[in-house]
């Protein structure tokens, strides 16, 4: 049990962080692409096209954040302090594209500021979280159970090439999800962008999955050693054979298959950081099992996440097979 | 340049708490109302109560969204700026707020999206439940974040090893001994604060001479609630405080600035207590009050703050003031909405502008009073971060002063541009004013669904 609960815990916050990062993802990509709307008519259609799912998208985040505390105290302890930075500044991000989803509708001559407001959010936050990924990748300054690192750690050039690497994944996300759930000009424009949002997220892969092993000397001893490395190489073929069926079917216009491929594209990527890393909840010196919170709290919250969380994708479900197929022209609440 | 950061710290968690808990306050309340109305509009088919519900719906909107980037903002500081509080207590606080986010968060999201967005896609008792599952969500919200916040004042359910908390028994850490009256204390502040800003809103339109029909059910609706809660909450209130008395005496002395333990006390109205000389100054009181209040004995003694040492004081002044304001707004609302159901029963509430028109602009002392009551209880709870347990200044995160100071002034603001703007915003929508139920003229037909039965749905909701 002792060994057991941290890594079924491991398991649900890393599928939480996996929701959000598809969820959410693909609502700041809708955020990211906004400034490419010809009209106002068009980034209306955006907007609404995600806004009855970005406070739910939204709630992974506060779930991943707080299923950290809850299951692994010490983790959560290290991490915010260390990151602490790009942590608020993508907290402050979000602030500004959350209230333009509402402030947009009833501003006047405002409303372009909510515009700039909603788009300079989107892509902060999308930054903001590929430059904590980075960080955590590269490792933190741990002694004695605490974090004795400086305010400026994350600022390297590896961080920075990861945070636009998940700009650049968010956009895809983004504009495959308005291919699917618009129309028209939007609808095609987007096909257009996925295509070349695609060649920069690959490129973005092959990057830090080059420069990884460099700047991480764990990673690199985990990734270039056999038996290892008969399993591994699967990850990359995947990858490229998932990329070339996304290129495929945005030729063909299809509608939901580029949305899922770029979601398989994210959790590639995704699992590529799991086995790298893996039991490293803060790399490169506390597992999972050292950070656990105590037993009894990681079990009474288990029976209760047991319990709710298939009730909560049941009516996350509902709410996605309510709104599915296009987004109409003027709907809402406004 | 050098910075304090536990100081700076406290600042910028008391600055965002702050901020955030007039949205929840607004948005507890409000989703109850909005469930409310809905309620009476399908159960009497009247199509005001459905102007009603839907004008609120796009206000909760707005302050829905403030809440929900304000309410991230402090899941993330417990770890950026208190990760040591983070890492001792995480064993107990931790799985209320997991709890918090499994029972409300996603339920109150999701349904909002329903909410705001699904009058034209599902019928109306669809729509009727995902109000009542957002009002629900946030009442469950409320539940354990204040059981949360309950269990810093007075913990319970737990042991220590090894310098961090472990939980012993969860019905004793979440029904820990002062959450039942915390909880009731602001579950009832929500709903009293929105019944002021909608009896607020009903006393501009009847002053304006717009709206009318709205109006009156907003004035009626907010002044019959109002003239049975407000009383009930001093109720709740003087139990809460009996309650702190018992568990957190030295709040209590700071409340009624209360020095001398070995003697009896006025209330005192108002006074300037000196921290320096251990006494009043300028004290106007009621003899023999506090006593009264707290033992219900002219006589009875309660401990005093000089029986322990000023460094385990909290700031006195701090704590005694924002009590008298939460009071005063208290006892304010109480006279209002009995004048306002004694000119209801005189037949003369919609037309009597002396009550009117200082009512239309009530509607912010709520949250003042709400504010107030959490400084009182938070403030009252220092050199505490959990009482008894950790120290405040125990609990910070190992982040430089600077690091601290620059976020606070990106928080300041931020926040302030999207507060004012959000003000401003609510206030347009309030000007604007409900949809004509006739017309609905800014839902084109253009927008009506044609398929999945939605035309129907329309009829069935005009």
């Amino acid at each position: 049990m002792e060994w057991y609960l941290p890594v079924i815990w491991a398991a649900l916050i890393g599928t939480a962080v996996a929701m959000y990062v598809i969820l959410d993802g693909f609502d700041l990509g809708v955020g990211i692409l906004f400034p490419t709307a010809r009209s106002e008519r068009e980034r209306d259609l955006m907007m609404n096209s995600v806004a009855p799912f970005w406070d739910g998208n939204e709630t992974w985040l506060v779930l991943g954040g707080g299923g950290l505390w809850v299951a692994f105290p010490q983790a959560y302890a290290v991490i915010m302090p260390a990151l602490y930075l790009p942590v608020i500044f993508m907290l402050l991000a979000l602030i500004f594209r959350g209230v333009a989803f509402e402030f947009r509708w009833p501003a006047r001559t405002s409303k372009k500021y909510w515009n700039i407001a909603f788009t300079s959010g989107s892509i902060l936050a999308a930054f903001f979280q590929g430059v904590i990924l980075g960080g955590l990748i590269q490792g933190i300054n741990v002694q004695n159970g605490q974090f004795a690192g400086g305010p400026f750690d994350w600022l390297t050039p590896f961080a920075m090439l990861v945070g636009l690497g998940v700009l650049a994944g968010y956009a895809l996300l983004g504009a495959t999800w308005l291919n699917l759930r618009t129309e028209g000009a939007v609808a095609e424009r987007a096909r257009g962008q996925a295509k070349m949002l695609l060649l920069v997220v690959l490129a973005a892969m092959a990057v830090v999955s080059l420069w990884t092993p460099l700047e991480v000397e764990r990673i690199a001893a985990r990734w270039f050693s056999t038996p290892n490395i008969y399993y591994l190489w699967p990850v990359p073929l995947l990858t490229a054979i998932v990329a070339f069926f996304l290129w495929k079917w945005l030729n063909e216009g299809r509608e939901a298959p580029p949305f899922i491929a770029a979601i398989v594209l994210f959790l590639l990527g995704y699992l590529g950081l799991i086995i790298s890393n893996f039991p490293y909840l803060v790399p490169p010196t506390l597992t999972v099992w050292q950070t656990a919170a105590a037993p009894a709290s990681q079990i009474f919250m288990l029976i209760g996440t047991l319990f709710l969380l298939p009730v909560i994708l049941g009516y996350i479900v509902f709410v996605y097979w309510l709104f599915w197929g296009k987004v109409r022209e003027g709907e809402g609440y406004h | 340049m050098d910075f304090d950061p536990l100081l700076l710290a406290r600042l910028q968690f008391a600055f965002t708490v702050t901020f955030h808990i007039i949205f929840p306050t607004f948005t507890i309340g409000l989703s109850a109302y909005i469930a409310t109305l809905e309620l009476m509009w399908i159960r009497t088919g009247t199509a005001h109560y459905h102007t009603l519900a839907r004008f609120w719906t796009k206000i909760f909107a707005v302050s829905f969204a403030m809440g929900v980037v304000s309410g991230i903002v402090l899941s993330y500081q417990f770890g950026t700026n208190w990760s040591r509080f983070s890492e001792v207590v995480g064993n107990v606080v931790g799985p209320l707020i997991g709890y918090e986010v499994l029972t409300a968060f996603f339920l109150e999201a999701t349904f909002l999206g329903v909410m705001l967005f699904g009058w034209n896609r599902v019928p109306p008792w669809l729509h009727v439940f995902s109000s009542i599952m957002v009002a629900f969500g946030t009442a469950m919200s409320a539940f354990w974040i204040l059981s949360a916040n309950s269990w810093m004042q007075t913990p319970a359910g737990f042991e220590i090893v090894d310098g961090i908390v472990h939980p012993t028994d969860w019905v004793a850490a979440i029904f820990n001994p002062s959450f039942p009256y915390r909880f009731a204390h602001m579950l009832t502040a929500a709903y009293l604060t929105t019944s002021f800003v909608v009896l607020a809103v009903g006393a501009r339109y009847l002053v304006a001479g717009q709206y009318l029909d709205e109006a009156r059910t907003m004035l009626r609706m907010g002044i019959g609630f109002a003239a049975i809660v407000a009383p009930l909450q001093l109720f709740i209130g003087d139990q809460h405080g009996l309650n702190t008395l018992e568990h957190q005496p030295i709040k209590i002395a700071a409340m009624e600035a209360h020095w001398d333990g070995d003697k009896p006390d006025d209330f005192h109205i108002i006074a300037w207590p000196d921290e320096n000389a251990e006494t009043n100054r300028f004290a106007i009181s009621i003899p023999r009050g506090s006593s009264l209040i707290l033992t219900h004995d002219p006589e009875g003694l309660f401990p005093g703050l000089t029986s322990v040492p000023a460094s385990e004081r909290p700031s006195v002044p701090i704590v005694f003031f924002a009590f008298r304001i939460m009071l005063a707004i208290g006892l304010f609302m109480i006279a209002s909405a009995w004048v306002g159901v004694w000119l209801w029963r005189r037949g003369q509430l919609f037309e009597t502008n002396w009550f009117l028109r200082p009512m239309a602009h009530t509607w912010w002392i709520g949250f003042v009073a709400v504010i107030a009551g959490w400084v009182v209880t938070e403030s009252g709870r220092q050199p505490w971060i959990v009482q008894g347990v950790m120290r405040t200044a125990d609990a910070l995160s190992p982040v430089p002063g600077g690091s601290v100071a620059t976020t606070l002034a990106l928080f300041i603001v931020v926040y302030g541009i999207v507060f004012s703007m959000g003000i401003y915003y609510i206030n347009r929508l309030i000007h604007r004013g409900p949809p004509s139920a006739a017309g609905e003229s800014e839902y084109p037909t253009a927008s009506r669904p044609l398929s999945e039965g939605g035309a129907g749905m329309r009829a069935g909701s005009a």
